[in-house]
């Protein structure tokens, strides 16, 4: 039987739409020719459908903290091999060609910012680095991240895009899960404020500890968020997935995030946000 | 019709010989000497045997169809069982069991994933692989453990959470997130045990404790061998290499720390003699018991907390 195959979700969208060299951009929803200035100067969101491309951490940096300022924390934090992995092409090899790509030396940056004058713990997952994936050293910072907003009371906005825990670190990366929401509990039982925002994508083990356990969880409009993968679905239950399955759109249908939110106004949303979470007690 | 493995056929026959020569020396005390020499040799041989198994053979052996599920070490090791059902939101999930019962005199909770034998029952508890409402329950039971200041006792065996369309709705990631989160709270000792399969964050949502042991043919994986190498690349019958790629076997977690110690199974592995697998588990979890007994509420859960904390390696 040949029916035509339906296009199924693009899980690895960094790969395909990462904006290589040139003048122009083609816009992935509405197919749009564009000059890239005009999308990068609308951090990536087509002027005409509103579709989402992704960007570069730089860029929600850039969006997200005033002055675009960063005071990074764990900056210094390198990953190892520990189970000596290789897929064919050593882990190290890997690692070497990530931090290649996305210029950054893992998949996470954290540190300090201020977001409309308020001190916040900010972390942003860098999906560039092989899919944002989280082994030793990302659940080491969001851990780090979690404790430092403990220790100086600052409310923690923590944007996420990552494709689950990562598979060349094994078990460890497993743990990273464990260790990570442990230090959320923490955060939470003294009644600092947790901004979950979850971007595209978000799935796996990202989204099976701290993704969903956000005072208020935001997804990003269009984003892919689910446990399993769209392709792992499909083999397990032999059906095609219905269309917008485990889209920010169908998650805020059944109850699991607070919003869907564009890019473009996430900050703002968040400041006022953390302005009435704040105001009734002494965090932030 | 009992399944056996092909690498496991030498050892099967074996103890089938132990078997009917002990049946023999009820009535006839002069082979009591052929028994236990046989008894010895049987246990030196399957122990050999299994020592060289390969990654993905003890994968099967954790998966192995007679192996003793959850069940059968809770009616071995409790009295009293009082099973408690239900998320409280939704549905009940026969994949997860749980409930109170008495260990060694002491009321304690219990959660364990729970397979099924045979078609019927499988259908029923899915495979092991547990839906929301099951983490769901889980959550219920690691605060009402913490409530009524009840150890608690986890049993790990599961391929995985379950992926599939109903489970997405429902919030797989946040019940299983919600889970791990319970169990973090928790002022109370918690002890885990991994007796068969450890898949990934389905396994975790019942393991965060302050102990973790592993049975000395259980696996405890990122993800399953198959989807690795589904993954990796894009061929699942490659799982061989996946699973010693991904240093899963029992061996490996405690060298990488994952597990505080690994509990021998008995000669040819637990499903050989569930008696005795139990009988061993229970010297290693009452001691621990007896151990972190001693500590206070906080005490536990800052255990529990710097155990994981130290979880993870990294230059800086």
């Amino acid at each position: 039987m040949a029916w035509p195959e339906k296009n199924l979700p693009t899980t690895d969208a960094s790969e395909k739409q990462s904006l290589g060299e040139g003048i122009f951009r083609l816009c992935g929803g509405c197919s749009v020719t564009m000059p890239a200035e005009e999308l990068d100067a609308n951090w990536g969101v087509c002027p005409s459908c509103s579709h989402h491309h992704l960007i570069p951490a730089a860029a929600w940096q850039q969006l997200f903290c005033d002055d675009g300022a960063l005071d990074e924390w764990a900056a210094d934090l390198r990953p190892q091999d520990p189970l000596k992995f290789s897929d064919g092409t050593p882990y190290t090899d890997r690692v070497k060609r990530a931090q290649k790509k996305s210029g950054l030396p893992e998949a996470i940056q954290i540190g300090g910012a201020k977001l409309h004058g308020r001190p916040i713990a900010y972390g942003s997952f860098v999906f560039q680095f092989m899919g944002g994936s989280m082994g030793s050293v990302v659940g080491e910072k969001i851990t780090r991240l979690f404790e430092r907003a403990l220790a100086d009371k600052l409310p923690v906005v923590l944007l996420q895009a990552s494709g689950g825990a990562r598979m060349q670190e094994g078990i460890l990366s497993l743990m990273q899960m464990a260790k990570s929401v442990a230090a959320l509990e923490r955060l939470r039982a003294q009644k600092i404020p947790f901004i979950s925002c979850l971007l595209h994508p978000t799935t796996g083990g990202v989204a099976a500890s701290f993704a969903f356990l956000g005072d208020v969880n935001i997804a990003e409009h269009g984003a892919l968020i689910g446990f399993a993968g769209p392709r792992v679905i499909e083999n397990t239950i032999r059906q095609k997935l219905p269309a917008g399955f485990q889209r920010a759109e169908f998650l805020l249908d059944h109850g699991m995030v607070d919003m869907v939110c564009s890019r473009l106004e996430m900050k703002d949303t968040i400041g006022q946000l953390l302005d009435h979470l704040c105001s009734g007690s002494d965090a932030g | 019709m009992p399944v056996v493995l092909p690498f496991e056929k030498p050892i099967v026959e074996l103890l089938d010989r132990v078997r009917d020569l002990r049946e023999l020396a009820q009535t006839d005390s002069s082979v009591q000497a052929e028994l236990e020499l046989l008894e010895q040799q049987t246990a030196e041989v399957a122990r050999e045997l299994l020592s060289q198994l390969t990654p993905i053979q003890k994968v099967q052996l954790s998966r192995h169809a007679a192996r003793p599920y959850t069940m059968d070490y809770v009616n071995r090791l409790c009295t009293d069982w009082v099973e408690l059902k239900g998320d409280r939101r939704f549905a009940e999930d026969e994949a997860i069991v749980s409930g109170v019962a008495k260990y060694h005199g002491q009321s304690v909770v219990i959660v364990g994933h729970q397979k099924g034998r045979g078609t019927k029952e499988n259908l029923l508890r899915n495979f092991g692989m547990p839906h929301p409402e099951g983490y769901r329950k889980a959550s219920r039971m690691f605060e009402l453990a913490d409530k009524f200041r009840l150890p608690v006792l986890t049993f790990i065996d599961t391929p995985g959470a379950y992926p599939g369309i109903g489970a997405e709705e429902r919030g797989q990631s946040e019940a299983i997130g919600s889970s791990i989160a319970a169990m973090a709270r928790a002022k109370v000792p918690i002890i885990a045990t991994i007796i068969g399969e450890g898949g990934s964050g389905g396994a975790l949502a019942l393991g965060v404790a302050n102990r973790v042991f592993v049975l000395e043919f259980g696996c405890y994986s990122v993800i399953s061998p198959e989807g690795c190498a589904a993954i990796l690349w894009k061929d699942g019958s490659l799982a061989p290499e996946a699973a010693t790629q991904l240093k899963i076997t029992a061996p490996d977690l405690l060298r990488l720390g994952i597990v505080d110690s690994v509990i021998p199974e008995p000669p040819g592995g637990a499903h050989q003699d569930a008696d005795l697998a139990a009988a061993q588990l229970d010297e290693v979890l009452s001691q621990s018991l007896a151990e972190l007994s001693l500590l206070d509420g906080d005490a536990l859960a800052d255990q529990r907390y710097n155990r994981f904390r130290a979880l993870g390696t990294f230059e800086s």
